[in-house]
């Protein structure tokens, strides 16, 4: 097991991770779900960003956790955190106005102009499966300065039509989020296990700009559920150091 | 002006069948004893709101205490499904329910809007999505800007149920870590009830410390442990064990059952 661990090479899971929390390098502030959103961003501060500002939606800001929480309201954030605030003010006078500069989100499906899903799947009256629901995310994805998708690089979750539209990424395309006064830029990347997609600039459609470890575009292609564009300036993501993976790995042991 | 109650009595008093029944408490705070005494007590065709119905709103649904369901995240952080709660919507089981269902920030204005006796809170929210079609969602137009903003119905339970950290024999109540939408909560309902860690005889005030007036609450109930397995900050943690563990007992309904039987109804 030490040797595996020790080991250099790390997991597409790690890299997705790490590439996530290289995001975060010279952002203010960021604003986080639980799971591995949570994980990128506790590892930005260890590593890239020690002033970055962790802010959960239980109402802690600038918490500063040394393990990953569970959930977004474990003890240990609000005990770290410099201000703790209840839900009304979180929603109305920190995310509404814009104050967070990055969004960290999920969802179970996701389109081709990173509108997301995470209510049903299936018809709503009669779902094949009931998922959570909105919580905070359609107003974090409307009004915070930027969105960043973590999802895993999946058929079932990529795919050509959402069963419900939850939060609106780019809509259906370059203007819709113009035309619908949102405030932030919305989603400028989404991070999954096999690479990274961004927004093309002029119709918003996402594109694979870059892959991790081995993983070609056809692979990343087929495993998308719309015929997935690939940017002439693919890159090969940077696998991460040992700095990075030391640090991520130690705080998923803790 | 808040009656020291014991919790069987605050409930068998205060909450009727058919009632619209709050239980706040933002992952910290929980009152999950409270939840526990409407299923013992048999409470039936309650509206349940709550913005995250956690495990014990899936307790209470599977437990066939709702009739309907107001909410705007129904998971289990950072675990996954609630179980219950899928049941209930997808197969109708124990019976079927209704669901209403929000963003955060428009629960969130909802009860604030609730609390200041206003019609309707206001915000920035809900545009360009599905949620609209299937939520009690409206467009208002600023009569100063002309900007179109999004309208959601205050929320006026007939009752509402928090757990603190503490009160004192007044009554008045002191919280304090993640306050979630308590205060608002409690100023929204019709009625009120706070179950408490300890009652003192007096309250010390408490670095971010949130204190609710005992004038304002119905019913305060000591009930020690009483957020378990979600915490009171300072008296007890969060026991993120049984929120995994949860997973397993939930998804069959005869362990359900057994569960409940053992652990709830006693």
């Amino acid at each position: 097991m030490t040797g595996l661990h020790n080991s250099v090479t790390a997991a597409r899971g790690e890299i997705q991770t790490v590439v996530a929390a290289r995001r975060l390098s010279s952002a203010r502030s960021v604003f986080i779900g639980v799971g591995r959103p949570s994980t990128a961003a506790i590892l930005a501060r260890t590593v890239h960003n020690p002033a970055l500002v962790l802010v959960y939606e239980s109402g802690t800001i600038g918490a500063k956790p040394t393990r990953i929480p569970l959930s977004i309201g474990d003890g240990e954030l609000a005990a770290t955190a410099d201000s703790i605030v209840s839900v009304p003010e979180m929603f109305n006078y920190w995310i509404q106005p814009g104050r967070i500069d990055v969004a960290f989100l999920g969802a179970a499906q996701i389109d081709r102009f990173a509108n997301l899903n995470s209510t049903v799947i299936g018809d709503y009256e009669h779902p094949k499966a009931r998922l959570p629901g909105a919580g905070g995310a359609p107003e974090i994805a409307a009004n915070c300065g930027e969105v960043v998708v973590i999802a895993p690089h999946d058929p079932r979750t990529f795919v050509e039509h959402l069963d419900f539209c939850t939060t609106i990424g780019h809509g259906a395309g370059a203007g819709t989020r113009e035309r619908l006064g949102f405030r932030g830029a919305g989603p400028t990347a989404v991070i999954t296990d096999m690479g990274v997609l961004e927004p093309d600039p002029v119709t918003k459609e996402l594109v694979l700009t870059q892959v991790h470890d081995d993983v070609n575009a056809s692979d990343v292609w087929e495993r998308t559920g719309w015929d997935l564009h690939v940017s002439d300036a693919l890159v090969r993501t940077d696998p991460p150091n040992e700095e990075e993976l030391s640090a991520l790995r130690e705080l998923v042991a803790r | 002006m808040a009656e020291l109650a014991s919790l069987e009595e605050a409930i068998s008093e205060l909450l009727r069948d058919g009632d619209s029944v709050a239980l706040e408490g933002f992952t910290h705070l929980i009152p999950f004893a409270a939840g526990h005494e409407v299923i013992r007590q048999g409470r039936r065709d309650l509206e349940l709101i709550r913005m995250t119905p956690d495990i014990v709103f899936d307790q209470m649904i599977g437990a066939g205490c709702a009739r309907r369901l107001v909410f705007s995240y129904g998971g289990n952080p950072g675990v996954g499904s609630l179980h219950r709660f899928r049941d209930a919507i997808e197969n109708g089981w124990p019976h079927p329910i209704e669901i209403e269902e929000h963003s955060h920030a428009g629960m969130a204005n909802r009860y604030a809007a609730g609390a200041a006796d206003l019609p309707f809170g206001v915000l920035r929210g809900y545009v360009g999505t599905d949620l609209p079609q299937h939520s009690n969602v409206k467009t208002i137009r600023c009569p100063f800007t002309g900007e179109e903003l999004a309208a959601v119905a205050a929320l006026r339970p007939d009752v509402a149920i928090v757990h603190a950290q503490e009160a004192d024999r007044r009554g008045n109540v002191q919280l304090w870590g993640i306050p979630g939408v308590q205060k608002e909560a409690v100023l929204a309902s019709k009625c009120a009830i706070v179950t408490v860690e300890r009652i003192v005889d007096e309250l010390e005030p408490h670095a971010g410390g949130l204190i609710i007036p005992g004038w304002v609450i119905d019913a305060v109930a000591e009930a020690p442990g009483g957020s378990q397995p979600s915490y009171s900050m300072d008296v007890s943690d969060r026991d993120n064990d049984f929120y995994r563990a949860w997973d397993g007992i939930s998804r069959d309904r005869e362990t359900f059952n057994a569960w409940m039987k053992e652990h709830v109804a006693a």
